[in-house]
């Protein structure tokens, strides 16, 4: 279901789509179910195979996004598609490092990166 | 109530936005004093987690509920403590969430990044009363 504002911005290369989050803080409930809802759409819905999210825009989110992210990686999981993280600031890459989920995301540093051999 | 400009104490209905405009005062308060930035993102990483929980897990968000927050700060730390009327909960019985098993669990981090991000945090013994503290960096400036 992808109700409300679009909340993301999508563009295909080479078979590749690339997500970009338009809000610098991804915290509130309503507009993280907002964004959960048109990223699970990607994967539900289009039935895309590679999927970049692109944080570049992100400077801030909550520990409740991260759910979001989680559930996003088993729906990918479960659907053979291919998901990758790149773009992410620093200070949210040490939330990421803390929880460790470092551990479970491909994380690149650039859009360029996230493309290679994808 | 305002008492002055470095301490505070509101009470705000179990609401999303009241939540926020509180952790944006509180950060308007604590940028101009000199927290490194890191510290900054974790002060507002960590007041916003405690509220929202306080809000939507404390008062299951119920409209006759209110959240009070004190906020202190001084030249050595800020200090905040955030009440809910709900019934409490043991910080200890949260999963880690870095456990291998919990590590694709959707929940559980929010107490977790307070405790990293700040330099003490501490529950009354009801479960219901939390409060934070970051301690500035004692390095001399100038």
């Amino acid at each position: 279901m992808s109700t409300g504002k679009r909340r993301i911005d999508l563009e295909e290369i080479g078979g590749v789509t690339i997500a970009k989050f338009v809000d610098k803080k991804i915290l509130d409930e309503a507009n993280i179910q907002t964004i959960g809802g048109q990223l699970f759409a990607l994967i539900d819905e289009d039935g895309r195979r590679k999927i970049i999210l692109d944080f570049s825009l992100v400077e801030y989110l909550s520990s409740a996004a991260l759910g979001k992210l989680i559930i996003m990686d088993k729906k990918a999981k479960a659907a053979k598609t291919k998901l990758r993280l790149c773009c992410i600031r620093p200070d949210i890459y040490e939330v990421f490092e803390i929880t460790r989920l470092n551990k479970i995301f491909d994380i690149k540093s650039t859009q360029e990166e996230a493309l290679e051999d994808f | 109530m305002n008492l002055s400009d470095d301490q505070f104490e509101v009470v705000i209905p179990s609401q999303y936005e009241a939540g926020q405009a509180v952790v944006e005062r509180i950060m308007t308060l604590v940028q101009p004093v000199g927290f490194q930035d890191r510290d900054l993102f974790g002060i507002r990483l960590s007041v916003d987690e405690a509220v929202t929980n306080a809000i939507k897990h404390g008062n299951q968000s119920h409209p006759d509920k209110t959240v009070r927050i004190g906020f202190h700060l001084d030249e050595r730390k800020v200090r905040i403590e955030i009440e809910d009327q709900g019934p409490g909960f043991r910080p200890e019985d949260v999963p880690d969430p870095t456990a291998p098993e919990n590590l694709e669990r959707p929940n559980g981090r929010g107490l977790m990044l307070m405790r990293e991000f700040m330099t003490r945090i501490q529950y009354n013994a009801k479960g219901n009363v939390v409060v934070l503290e970051k301690h500035r960096q004692t390095t001399p400036v100038g």
